[in-house]
């Protein structure tokens, strides 16, 4: 074993381990404080630039200050029809309840929204919502939220944030997560935290495809470090694609389009200047579910009638000028700057971009609890709010509720567990887990682990694409198989320093990112209909019986499993808000 | 499909020392300078460390300076100079490596902002608040800020030594600016800007508005109301006395 030692790592405590300082993880580390617990935050990047910002349109909360028909319980029909079903309905509906309330409590906090003339927070329409829902400040709401989070996380005591610190392995002892290990970008230097309950607040695996609107960041670590904790995995078959990201110039490919533009008026046209929309969901057109429309997008580029550079036009120009500077300022500003598209002349090129993962750790509604003792996951790494597809909207608001949620839950928990911090944790374990993610550092001659990263976002975009079939995802799974033994010895792609390394960080995120495909790939082949954000073309139509089943991936010692498991029914009244609501599948899945 | 090579000079090294080391990158239609960047990084520098995250000029990560002058560069196109472009680390921070700088200190200037505090009376009403967007409008410019920090690294007072010890710099000015003309918020940060915050150090240069990538315009809409503002309550004893027989009403921005 090379350059460091298994002894050097300095060991630091704290009752409620934070991972991850998005929206999910600074709201849970508020509540968790709020409870009484120490926390302690650990984020990749520095407080602030976690991918929440990216979020544009809205917050979805039915506080009915624009369409007074609006009630929780049409924004649970709205959740779990864009689910299609397979969402956990105890989850949509508390999300549907407390939404509201978080909204309203994040104003109390210092945030800011665009108003109703009458001075209530305005909602816009959006996707798949029935009524005007969002609550938003122009097209930056994501970042509104971090600021406003960031700023209260700093000023609750208790609250602690590392910042530049990625976690690498958890410890478990007697079946309780009770250690994490971490290493500091700025030097790699190695910190053991040692905490009563750990919260995932991780974001998603956006990088397991090549055309995706997610940062660097965005390697599925949380999942991957649950799994291999045990805790089980769900709906890892589900990612979605935005159906809007910019096409060109190639640089700025999968750059995200709001669907803010849709849900201000926004057409899409085809390259014959055809609202297609009308073929695939007349009644809800250009605001169909974002799966809907990104398979419309797909289908007319495939169809010979694509934009030039292979993708759809989105039309706003109907709109004034000053409607679309005030309303979507940062879109103004990206096109001119970047595609040297003036949007509110010219219509903006658009193709599918991956975007958010449905998938993600299993866990109990109420508390957010994995099926492992001690471990929480909130956000995007966890499962079962949004289902087969999510819409636009519901990720800011299910950061807030599931956040708070969680961090209560996992607060609770560490003080029921004040020795756990400080139980055994197996010696070997740790030192086997330091070996590991050291091992690069001393295989000058190994592969360059960027271009195996490239290689695994080249096999999921090939074998798992908005359209998937049989043949396509074994071939993907096999791939995977040879780019996992080849990650295993892989080197750092030349520096061999301690010293911020991305070269060296690489090599570590790869592990990740294949645990999160591999997850993607098999849950797909076993899911033989198509659902959602899951399609297939050997099995185009949606298949009822499997409206009550989730995917559920495990480890086990013969390696990655995935079974069936049946979801309860949902009680009277929740079925009945969704009948109560319209047409459940789109003409095109009920073909 | 690159159409030609660039020669890209990014600076490589730490705190001890460093040099410009040349990348011939390939371009590509519409590259920015982080895709140059990153290309480097992915296949001739493996361990060049940058920092970037949203690659949408909305995170504030990746900022640089490119032929001497502070961009993010995730929203500076390639095509903008011509064959060449020389990167180097913000300059007004500690350098950890290459192209990525200790912007900590920034952390603990925000921490000795006090927050936003609405009045008693705000915070125990069970209603939900109004307020009107001519009132949110004031401040959404200012809530705008991505905290990239370009503005700190291109302002004298802090690129001066121990410029830090008496000024927050820009940044926290739109911040206090931010706070202050909240609708709802009821503290008075006069005295913090008096005193602590320094903003008596800034001369109203402007620089820091030229490089704000998000265009606030931080001298005309921020600065100098926080200026006229605290000379108000600290130079003009009848009008702050006015004020107070006023009503005790915080008087709002110009
Ligand atoms: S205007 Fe003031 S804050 Fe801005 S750069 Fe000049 S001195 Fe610094
Ligand atoms: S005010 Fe502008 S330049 Fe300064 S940190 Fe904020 S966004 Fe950056
Ligand atoms: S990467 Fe986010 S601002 Fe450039």
């Amino acid at each position: 074993m090379g350059l460091v030692s298994a002894a050097a790592y300095e060991t630091v405590e704290t009752d409620v381990l934070v991972m991850g300082a998005g929206g999910a993880g600074l709201r849970g580390a508020i509540a968790a404080a709020e409870a009484g617990a120490r926390v302690l935050i650990v984020c990749k990047s520095l407080l602030g630039k976690a991918h929440t910002v990216m979020a544009e349109g809205g917050v979805a909360a039915a506080m009915h200050n624009v369409a007074y028909q609006d009630s929780w319980e049409v924004h649970f029909a709205d959740t779990m029809k864009g689910g299609k079903l397979i969402n956990n309905w105890h989850m949509a509906e508390l999300h549907a309840k407390e939404s509201p309330e978080r909204v309203l409590e994040l104003e109390r906090w210092g945030a800011v929204f665009d108003r109703t003339w009458q001075g209530r927070i305005h909602q816009r329409p959006f996707g798949a919502h029935t009524y005007p829902r969002l609550a938003h400040i122009g097209d930056r709401t994501g970042l509104e939220l971090i600021r406003t989070l960031q700023d209260r996380v700093v000023h609750t005591t208790g609250v602690e944030v590392h910042m530049e610190v990625t976690v690498f392995a958890l410890l478990k002892s007697e079946g309780r997560v009770g250690g994490a290990l971490a290493y500091r970008r700025a030097d790699g230097s190695l910190v053991l935290y040692r905490f009563g309950a750990l919260l995932l607040a991780t974001g998603g695996a956006g990088k397991m495809y090549r055309v995706t609107s997610n940062s660097w960041e965005s390697t599925g670590d949380g999942t991957a470090l649950a799994y291999e904790a045990g805790a089980q995995l769900r709906d890892m078959e589900m990612v979605q694609f935005h159906p809007t990201g910019m096409v060109w110039p190639v640089g700025v490919r999968g750059l995200l389009v709001t669907e803010g533009v849709r849900g201000e008026g926004g057409l899409l046209r085809n390259k014959d200047g055809q609202r297609f929309m009308e073929r695939y969901d007349p009644d809800r057109m250009e605001l169909s579910s974002r799966d809907v429309v990104a398979r419309a997008i797909n289908s007319e580029v495939e169809a010979g009638r694509g934009t030039p550079h292979g993708g759809a036009y989105l039309d706003i120009t109907h709109r004034s000028p000053e409607f679309i500077k005030r309303k979507l300022p940062s879109m103004y500003e990206q096109f001119l700057k970047l595609a040297k598209v003036d949007i509110t002349k010219q219509p903006m090129e658009v193709a599918p971009t991956i975007h958010y993962q449905m998938g993600g750790v299993r866990v109990d509604a109420e508390t957010a609890a994995s099926s492992v003792a001690g471990l929480y996951a909130a956000g995007e790494v966890a499962s079962g709010l949004h289902g087969g597809n999510r819409l636009g909207g519901n990720s800011l608001s299910d950061l807030l509720v599931f956040g708070k949620r969680a961090g209560d839950a996992a607060a609770a928990s560490a003080k029921k567990n004040p020795k756990a911090a400080a139980a055994g944790i197996d010696p070997a374990e740790i030192e086997h887990a330091i070996a590991t993610l050291m091992a690069p550092l001393d295989r000058p001659e190994g592969e360059n682990p960027y271009r195996l990263m490239a290689e695994i976002q080249d096999v999921m975009t090939e074998h798992a694409p908005i359209v998937r079939d049989e043949a396509g995802l074994a071939a993907g799974l096999e791939k995977l198989d040879g780019l996992r033994a080849r990650a295993e010895v892989c080197g750092t792609g030349g520096g061999q320093s301690l010293a911020f390394n991305p070269g060296w960080h690489t090599a570590h995120d790869l592990r990740s990112l294949l645990v999160n495909a591999e997850a993607l790939l098999r849950s797909a082949l076993v899911r033989k209909e198509s659902r959602g954000a899951h399609a297939r073309s050997d099995f185009p139509k949606t298949d009822d019986q499997l409206a009550s089943v989730n995917f559920v991936v495990e480890k086990t010692a013969g390696g990655m499993q995935v079974r069936p498991e049946p979801r309860p029914p949902m009680p009277e009244y929740l079925a009945d808000a969704v009948q109560r609501s319209y047409a459940l599948y789109t003409p095109e899945e009920m073909e | 499909m690159a159409d030609s090579d660039l020669d890209l000079r990014i600076w490589r090294g730490d705190a001890k020392g460093g040099e410009l080391v040349s990348y011939r990158v390939p371009v590509t239609e519409g590259m920015v300078v982080l895709d140059a960047v990153l290309w480097a990084q992915a296949n001739m520098a493996s361990d060049m460390a940058v920092r970037w995250n949203c690659k949408a000029a909305k995170c504030g990560s990746c900022s640089a300076e490119i032929q001497g002058f502070p961009r993010l560069m995730c929203k500076t196109p390639i095509a903008d100079y011509g064959d060449h472009v020389t990167v180097r680390p913000m300059r007004a921070f500690p350098l950890i490596k290459d192209l990525v700088t200790d912007v900590s200190w920034n952390y603990e200037v925000n921490k000795q902002i006090p927050p936003f505090t609405p009045s008693e009376k705000d915070m125990n009403t069970s209603e939900p608040w109004r307020m009107q967007q001519k009132d949110v409008d004031r401040v959404m410019e200012f809530r705008k800020c991505i905290e990239c920090f370009l503005c700190q690294d291109v302002c004298h007072v802090l690129r001066n030594h121990d410029g830090k010890s008496n000024f927050y710099g820009p940044r926290f000015m739109v911040r206090i600016a931010a706070l202050e003309m909240h609708p709802k918020d009821s503290l008075d940060r006069r005295p913090l800007l008096k005193g602590n915050a320094g903003l008596g150090y800034c001369n109203v240069t402007k620089c820091c508005t030229e490089v704000c990538p998000e265009h606030i315009k931080i001298t005309d809409n921020a600065i100098i109301p926080l200026k006229e503002r605290m000379d108000d309550a600290y130079f003009d004893p009848v009008r702050a006395l006015i004020r107070r027989i006023g009503g005790g009403r915080k008087p709002k921005a110009v």
